[in-house]
């Protein structure tokens, strides 16, 4: 008795709801625009400067009470947020404070953490900091620039790749589904408020690596049947190109959630906001393979005389098979 | 059909037995760290019993390279740094003054008087007051200039000289501060490693980043602030005629002196001569030490001619004080008692055990040429380093037995063999890392994990695809060898693009990101290895051995 996540024949048309997936999907992008541009994104102090501080302590935390200890230090912007894992206890209470770059240093002074742990101290005398982090203002737009540069070079490279190794449709196709991927998760994080920053970066681009993995076997079928099968309609030889490739599309984005749901859970809180990232883009970048990248082949439309210097040859791979 | 030829398979399993030496030492990790650290102890400082027991826990004849854990897993301080490199300008401005001057002196008739004019660092100003002899002026200073080599342009002189109605303006070439710039971080990067390496930490990571920057990683050390104060000191030394004492720190001084604060006295600045009788770079030695009356103090050594300068010196003027100067801070401004010819001294000021061990250290290893900003920094305590790594061993487990039994549950004896095949991909990352010296990052366990989701891709396509041409009824073997062979385009293309994301991320990312992309790539490389071809040897193996009628893949 095998497990089965796809029956072994599969016909289902996956342009029948066309209107909705796709429609849908533009849907989930304007509206993550829009999240992005009215809530904006919860970026961490590597992209905006400043200073966190995690402090663990065998107290509960009181938000109130480190708030109104940090209040006489005039600090400007100050964040405190409990941090929650399972994994803690009861013994264990982490929270973050967050400190805003001051004005016109490039990096908040030594004397400023040190004070803001002491009046820590004062109010609860088991406080510990396990990490400090500082980043200052210059480095951090840096880094905002460097990642807008690597997801732009990420998409730019494989826009070139794709067109060399299939046409220029299939290029559009798969970047278009790429651009979907990155638009909605960045829809996510600024809904959910999670905190954005470079780890945030290398997940988005580990999304991009994962959905153009997925675009790339479905696009590589497609290329075969189309030599196959001259006369289908591109519309059936889409469909039954994903057909052939649903139960191994569905069996890697399956091992993949599985390997990645007990990092998830057991992780730890560090990476968990990295982790959930690529969790959430291995889901929607298997469904913008399926739904996005393949329908705008569909709209571009394709060349279907491939093999045309050997046409009276007839099939290539005939030969090869024989 | 399905031969694979002996060689093939030698190859294969080779690099299987290689990599599985390589990362075998991973398993007994403090034992072979002991041993690294005992070795390289025996080299450098000789041998002790402690320290061969040590080195023998580990055969000399097995791999010893082991994953380096990054700063967010061993807990330890990260600061970005950037060196002020026009501050050097000045510097070679200031020194390049005495010719200039002396140089107009000689053309007085023609250029008239001469008065240096103040001006920002990067340029020297010099006022003449006959206008009409700046024609010579310039020809007079220009001819000062020396040549540069440099990958640009030989012939290129090492600076730039302008006339500005009666002013005459010398900054350094373009050429000329490239080459200071270069210089400069060449040795702010030497001074900090030797600091670094004076405090004997383990694998301090010490590199330059663009231009004006410089990463520093100390793995263990308690916080980014004791770094700073190690490497954040620019250390210069210099020993000073004092002028007088005042209370003001503005107070009006004559001709170029300046005026210092005193380190221990609040309130009281001296004023001294600007150039220096000595300078910490003519220190040969500097030791903690204490003075008569007990308390921390530092002790010194200058090399000859250091020596006589400051022989002849103490010599001329007993009686008066001269001042001790650390940055710019009067440490202290002693009278001098007796001639001191032996070229040796204390300095003696307000320290602490601590303090006064620091000041040697930083004396020995010598000033930094320009200070330093600190644009980033962090520190990770050890204990949540050890968090992560728990962290990330339970979730690797777990997500290593779920993918396994799936595996298994799906695919039957040949998900067994991609198991197989995953397990060793396994070893084979922790190998290849270890070989390459990689560093192991938080993010870097993610990546890991991630490829034990990924890996079992290739062998999923590659099992799906015998599926399907056993559909076609052609045979077992030839359905498994179809099989390989077209599910190979799908895989090249999909881990291709794979590693093009790894590449950009390892070219722009930097940290943890980094380390990310590295294991990512391997896990690509590794994982299509064992995926693709020791999977076919094993099955191919099996295959021989039972020649079965049908699959049951």
């Amino acid at each position: 008795m095998r497990l089965r996540l796809v029956p072994n024949e599969t016909r289902i048309d996956f342009f029948r709801y066309a209107k909705v997936t796709f429609g849908g999907s533009l849907i989930a992008m304007l509206l993550s625009l829009v999240l992005w541009l009215t809530m904006g994104l919860n970026f961490g102090i590597d992209f905006r400067g400043g200073t966190t501080i995690r402090t663990e302590s065998t107290q509960a935390v009181d938000v109130g009470v480190y708030r109104s200890a940090l209040q006489p230090l005039n600090l400007g912007d100050v964040t405190i947020t409990e941090v929650f894992d399972p994994t803690f206890g009861d013994e264990r209470n982490v929270a973050m404070v967050r400190i805003q770059a001051q004005e016109d240093q490039e990096s908040v002074s030594a004397q400023t953490i040190s004070d803001v742990e002491a009046a820590l101290q004062t109010v609860d005398p088991s406080i510990t900091f396990p990490s400090v982090e500082s980043v200052g203002p210059k480095v951090s737009g840096e880094l905002i620039r460097t990642a807008f540069i690597a997801v732009g070079a990420a998409m730019i490279l494989i826009l070139i790749y794709i067109w060399l190794r299939f046409e220029w449709q299939f290029s559009v196709g798969a970047v278009a589904a790429l651009f979907h991927d990155v638009i909605v998760t960045i829809g996510v994080f600024s809904l959910l408020q999670i905190r954005f920053d470079l780890a945030t970066i290398a997940a988005l681009l580990t999304i991009i690596g994962y959905s153009i993995n997925d675009t790339v076997v479905i696009f590589d079928r497609v290329r075969e049947n189309l030599r196959k099968y001259k006369k289908m309609p591109l519309r059936d030889l889409l469909n039954l190109s994903t057909n052939e490739t649903l139960s191994r599309t569905v069996m890697t984005s399956g091992t993949t959630l599985l390997a990645l749901l007990p990092l998830l859970i057991f992780g730890g809180d560090v990476i968990r906001g990295f982790v959930f990232a690529i969790f959430w883009g291995v889901i929607i970048g298997t469904y913008s393979t399926v739904y996005v990248a393949k329908n705008i082949v569909l709209m571009l439309g394709v060349k279907r005389d491939w093999s045309k210097p050997d046409a009276n040859q007839g099939n290539q791979f005939a030969n090869v098979d024989a | 059909m399905l031969d694979i030829p002996l060689w093939k398979r030698v190859v294969i399993w080779g690099l299987v037995a290689l990599g599985l030496m390589l990362a075998l030492p991973n398993l007994f990790y403090e034992r072979v760290e002991a041993h690294n650290d005992a070795v390289q102890a025996i080299e450098q400082q000789g041998a002790t019993p402690e320290r061969l027991t040590a080195a023998e826990s580990w055969p000399d004849w097995m791999p010893s390279g082991l994953v380096n854990l990054g700063l967010d897993l061993r807990g330890g301080a990260h600061l970005l740094a950037e060196v002020h490199l026009e501050d050097v300008y000045a510097d070679r401005l200031d020194g390049f003054w005495p010719e200039v001057r002396d140089a107009l002196r000689d053309e007085r008739e023609v250029v008239g008087t001469i008065r240096r004019q103040p001006s920002p660092g990067s340029e020297l100003r010099v006022q003449i007051s006959r206008a009409e002899g700046m024609p010579r002026a310039l020809e007079v200073v220009r001819d000062l200039a020396r040549p540069i080599v440099s990958l640009t342009g030989v012939g290129g002189s090492d600076i730039a000289v302008a006339g500005q109605g009666d002013e005459l303006v010398v900054t350094l070439s373009e050429d000329e501060q490239r080459a200071t710039d270069e210089r400069t971080l060449r040795q702010s990067l030497e001074i900090i490693r030797r600091r670094v390496d004076e405090v004997g930490t383990r694998e301090p990571t010490i590199q330059r980043q663009g231009d004006d920057r410089i990463l520093i990683q100390v793995p263990g050390i308690g916080s980014a602030e004791e770094l700073k104060n190690l490497i954040g000191t620019t250390a210069r030394l210099t020993f000073h005629p004092v002028v007088g004492r005042t209370g003001d720190p503005d107070a009006p001084v004559e001709g170029r002196n300046v005026v210092h604060p005193s380190m221990d006295e609040p309130g009281t600045y001296y004023i001294l001569e600007p150039s220096p009788v000595v300078s910490g770079e003519e220190l040969v030695d500097a030791q903690p030490s204490f003075d008569q009356n007990g308390r921390p103090a530092v002790s010194f050594r200058f090399n000859p001619q250091g020596a006589r300068r400051f022989g002849d010196y103490t010599a001329e003027n007993i009686g008066s004080p001269f001042a001790i100067v650390l940055d710019e801070e009067v440490i202290s401004a002693p009278v001098i008692q007796s001639h001191i010819p032996g070229g040796s001294g204390i300095i003696t000021g307000q320290f602490t055990v601590e303090e006064s061990t620091q000041l040697a250290v930083l004396l020995r290893a010598g000033a930094l040429p320009a200070e330093m900003t600190f644009l980033e920094e962090r520190t990770i305590g050890p204990e949540l380093g050890q968090d992560s790594i728990d962290a990330g061993r339970i979730a690797a487990l777990v997500a290593l037995g779920a993918v396994l039994l799936f595996m298994a549950l799906s695919y039957g004896l040949f998900g067994i063999i991609a198991d197989v095949a995953l397990l060793l991909n396994i070893a084979l990352i922790f190998g290849v890392l270890s070989a390459i010296g990689a560093t192991l990052t938080l993010p870097g366990i993610a990546g890991i994990v991630l490829t034990i989701g990924m890996a079992v891709d290739a062998n999923v396509l590659v099992f799906e695809r015998i599926r399907e041409e056993m559909k076609s009824a052609r045979g077992p073997a030839r359905a498994i060898q179809l099989g390989y062979e077209r599910a190979l385009s799908a895989i090249i293309d999909a881990n291709l693009t794979t590693f093009l994301i790894a590449a950009i991320l390892f070219i722009l990312g930097s940290g943890p990101v980094r380390g990310f992309a590295v294991t990512l790539a391997i896990g690509l490389i590794t994982s299509v290895f064992t995926a693709v071809y020791v999977t076919r040897v094993i099955i191919v193996m099996w295959f021989e051995r039972r020649r079965p009628r049908t699959l049951e893949v």
